[in-house]
């Protein structure tokens, strides 16, 4: 294998889902023996570009070169057939087969009889090439998570796989887990083979990897540049965009009553891991307050907490000085707090229902909608009507199941839902992920006039820009832990308390 | 998003074609209409060409079916005494359905029912010479009651430990079964017979040939109260299902659990309420054949009602007005099944109706381009 000839070279790689653009005009080349990192926030378009490159989905347009010779996948075998493999996050293994039946499951031999001992054997030989280490003869669910991984990694070795793409692979890891995880690829870039490392952990793609691509909203922003040229702060800012503030007219004005108290939480993530260690913050009336953090440092448990969908293990919330933790969706509901999800489709909506129906999920527990035990589906379409119109959701008719809009229609009937409750506290968990550029416009514009209003608005958001020309004041939250809070919008500040650093230590380091 | 190919190539062995499936991203109202009816065609097509493979002659075969079922006033009474049964369980299906609670346990529900109604009469709890306007009304309740109470119990287990529902109603199916037949056998058994003795003329559901004095017509016609009971359940459902505020709940935690919990909706109690509602309606269609049909408690009461329920929820579309139309058409296929020879041909109608249908949902919601394979 000569060692200019490129692993894998994609050139002009666009691919659009209805509404989004996932990857446009993407360039991308790994080399033989590299770690290349690929960074992006969530949706800029990496598992897009993965996906492409694996076979699950087709590009509408460019090329892809495996060295150098050109390819079309049609399925994901015929990726691995050319030796790219993908490890996803999500593992996919039959908890009761042993480790070596995972492995060997979907190939040819063995034909019949499983002869598990002389592949039990095949497979040690492979875990200590690359210092992998896993009993072949233990079933899946008797392993931890980290072991797991490596299972997967194994079933794409064995199937002989030179290319290998990891999908965040550390988002699952222990720390201890992590530093062998690296070494593994170590070992394996040492012999000739190519990693492609995906992640939004910018401090691990600095130790890790030898180049990076930066995607950002489907674009290239940084093409294969060495990690050595770069620093952390710069690949923050190509990661999460320029600095230029949209002239948003935000206008001056005091905030009112404490209306949100977080006191001291402490929750758990759905893996019962500890995802809030003891997050304290206030947020008064007529100021939006933002959060920011990497996706998966507790801001999306932290809503949920807020708004009664997740168990505290400790501490409170209070709403207008009312505890709501602990109770239940309802109880958060009642007392005014509204909450834009982060997940539309299958947290904020009910897609096959219409919009009218969608409308009226936080209103139809009260008349007018509400008469009696009945519904007056009069009534909710005056509604869904009015509020149609008032915040130009476009839709023929209310009657039409939500499923059929696109992504701003949705996150508009959401915003309508939620505003036209009045509430005295809003949760904006990334409103505008996803959206077009008018349709981003349209719902900050709508959250300052909550502000002005009087509501209070917690904004959770990745995108800095968009915390920074919204919000009042900006905390920063890294695993779980508020590192210090921003009032004049400093992004370096931000940047930094972002990758771990906190605020007290970042004024001693400015002042030597 | 695109699915992946549905026929993946393999080595050595490749189609010039793939198909794909690729999401609608518009329905129009015929669509699902018009696939419904070819559906069925097809399904006559297919079961026209087992008969003729097995030497009959299908068009007289469907012919006779046609005839035995809704041939003349007197078949057509039979068939809507059988559809009055598998309206209930039909409509106790596809509440339950619309939830996602597959309670295929409506069999046993229906046995309970049955149990419970009785138990007014042979208990006693009622004396024998309660008026009928009392007995009948104490009997629905009871036999509600009873079903809704085998409901509970699959349905408070899912709600609250989450037991697989399917498993559970299944199970009770059998336990029902020989509940009713404990209670047959040691208690009400009519000398030693497995059955009750006759209810008296009291805790009989009317029935049309009640009224040949005044409408001649009407002389020799079985079809009882019963009919007119589930026709009023049908619009009880409906009215719950799209005009209540309940209704509205079970259909987004139907279509959405996240969302529905994110709404602030009591999922844990909306579960345990939908079973024990479907128990009830199942329950009544027990009740009514004790009382419009038998008269007594006895073994067999129910031609696999309760499962038929299944399948008439799901050719419904868990619409209660369309289960009415497809209760009267299964009906008729259990009649004709009686009538003519082989028995198995009706039944092997109804799979392979049930089979195209709910195949050609698929044509509903995916549009099927076929494309030339890149070398």
């Amino acid at each position: 294998m000569a060692d200019t000839t490129p692993a894998v070279e994609m050139k002009g790689i666009t691919r659009a889902f209805p509404g989004v653009l996932a990857n446009d005009n993407v360039d991308f080349d790994l080399q033989t023996g590299e770690i290349h990192a690929l960074l992006g926030e969530n949706g800029a378009g990496k598992s897009t570009l993965m996906n492409i490159l694996t076979g699950l989905y087709r590009p509408d347009q460019g090329e892809i070169r495996v060295r150098g010779e050109r390819v079309h996948f049609n399925s994901p075998k015929d990726a691995i057939r050319v030796g790219i493999g993908m490890v996803h996050q999500h593992f996919m293994l039959v908890p009761s087969h042993t480790v070596t039946e995972n492995i060997l499951l979907g190939l040819e031999h063995p034909r019949f009889f499983m002869r598990l001992p002389e592949f039990d054997k095949e497979i040690m030989g492979l875990e200590q090439r690359f210092g992998l280490k896993v009993d072949p003869r233990a079933k899946i669910w008797q392993l931890s998570v980290g072991e797991q991984q490596r299972v997967e990694i194994l079933k794409m070795l064995y199937r002989g796989a030179d290319i290998l793409i990891m999908d965040e692979p550390t988002a699952v890891l222990a720390p201890v887990e992590i530093g062998d995880l690296v070494k593994t690829l170590r070992a394996m870039v040492g012999e000739g083979k190519s990693v492609v490392f995906i992640s939004h952990k910018l401090h691990e793609v600095m130790e890790v990897a030898d180049r990076v691509t930066v995607l950002r909203r489907g674009k290239v922003t940084a093409a294969g540049v060495p990690t050595a040229d770069m620093t952390q702060a710069e690949l923050a800012r190509l990661m999460v965009g320029r600095t230029v503030l949209f002239s948003l007219d935000k206008k001056p004005q005091p905030p009112g009553d404490v209306v949100l108290e977080v006191e001291d939480i402490h929750a758990d993530n759905n893996r019962q891991l500890p995802a809030l260690r003891g997050v304290s913050l206030t947020v008064r009336a007529g100021e939006i307050v933002g959060l920011a953090a990497v996706a998966g440092n507790g801001q999306s448990e932290l809503a949920e907490v807020i708004t009664g969908l997740r168990a505290s293990t400790q501490g409170r919330v209070l709403v207008d000085g009312e505890e709501v933790n602990n109770r239940s969706t309802r109880v958060a509901i009642e007392a005014g707090v509204a909450h834009i999800p982060e997940d539309r489709n299958h947290v904020g909506t009910s897609p096959n229902l219409s919009v009218t129906e969608n409308l009226i999920m936080k209103s139809y527990r009260h008349p007018p909608v509400a008469r009696g035990w009945a519904l007056s589906y009069v009534a909710a379409r005056d509604r869904a009507q009015t509020l149609k119109q008032e915040y130009d959701i476009m839709v023929p008719d209310v009657r039409m199941p939500v499923r059929l809009l696109s992504g701003g229609n949705v996150q508009r009937t959401i915003l309508a839902r939620e505003i036209s409750e009045q509430p005295n506290l809003m949760i904006a968990v990334q409103p505008t992920r996803g959206l077009d550029v008018g349709a981003i416009e349209g719902v900050r514009r709508l959250l300052l006039e909550q502000r002005e209003n009087g509501a209070a608005i917690l904004l959770i958001s990745e995108e800095l820009e968009e915390l920074i020309s919204l919000s009042d004041r900006i905390y920063v939250l890294y695993e779980g832990e508020v590192m210090g809070e921003v009032l004049d919008g400093d992004i370096d500040a931000i940047g930094q308390m972002m990758t771990g650093t906190r605020q007290e230590d970042l004024t001693t380091r400015e002042g030597s | 998003m695109t699915t992946p190919d549905i026929s993946a190539p393999r080595r050595g062995f490749r189609l010039p074609y793939t198909l794909r499936l690729e999401q609608r991203t518009k329905v129009s109202g015929w669509l699902p209409i018009v696939t419904s009816i070819g559906a069925v065609i097809v399904a006559l097509i297919i079961g026209a060409i087992i008969l003729w493979a097995a030497g009959g002659n299908p068009i007289r075969s469907y012919r006779h079916i046609v005839q035995a079922a809704f041939g003349n006033v007197g078949v057509f009474n039979d068939t809507l005494v059988k559809a009055s049964p598998l309206i209930f369980t039909g409509l106790a299906c596809a509440i339950a359905f619309r939830m996602r609670l597959w309670n295929i346990g409506a069999e046993g529900q229906l046995y309970l029912g049955a149990w419970g109604a009785s138990a007014i009469v042979l208990l006693p709890i009622l004396p024998e010479t309660t008026p009928g306007w009392i007995m009948i009304p104490a009997m629905m309740l009871a036999g509600f009651t009873a079903g809704a109470l085998w409901g509970l119990i699959p349905g408070y287990l899912k709600a609250k430990l989450n037991v697989n529902e399917i498993i559970t109603t299944l199970m009770l199916n059998y336990i029902a079964v020989s509940w009713n037949n404990y209670w047959i056998f040691s208690h009400w058994s009519e000398s030693g017979f497995q059955m009750s003795p006759t209810f008296s003329k009291n805790a009989w559901l009317p029935r049309l040939a009640d009224f040949a004095k005044q409408v001649p017509f009407f002389s020799g016609l079985t079809l009882h109260l019963g009919i007119v009971f589930a026709l009023a359940a049908v619009v009880i459902v409906w009215l719950i299902l799209y005009r209540s505020r309940w209704g509205y709940e079970i259909r987004l935690i139907g279509d959405n659990p996240n969302a529905a919990k994110y709404a602030g909706i009591r999922i844990v109690r909306t579960t345990v309420l939908v079973m024990m509602l479907s128990g009830g309606l199942a329950g009544l269609a027990g009740m009514t054949e004790i009382s419009g049909v038998v008269h007594r408690f006895q073994e067999q009461i129910s031609a696999d009602f309760g499962f038929t329920g299944i399948i008439i929820a799901w050719l419904a579309k868990l619409n209660p007005f369309a289960v009415v139309l497809v209760s009267i058409l299964f009906g008729g296929l259990i009649l004709a099944g009686r009538e003519i020879q082989p028995a198995g041909i009706p039944l092997m109608l109804q799979g392979i109706i049930l089979f195209s249908i709910i195949s050609s949902e698929m044509l509903v919601r995916y549009r099927v381009t076929i494309r030339r394979q890149e070398a």
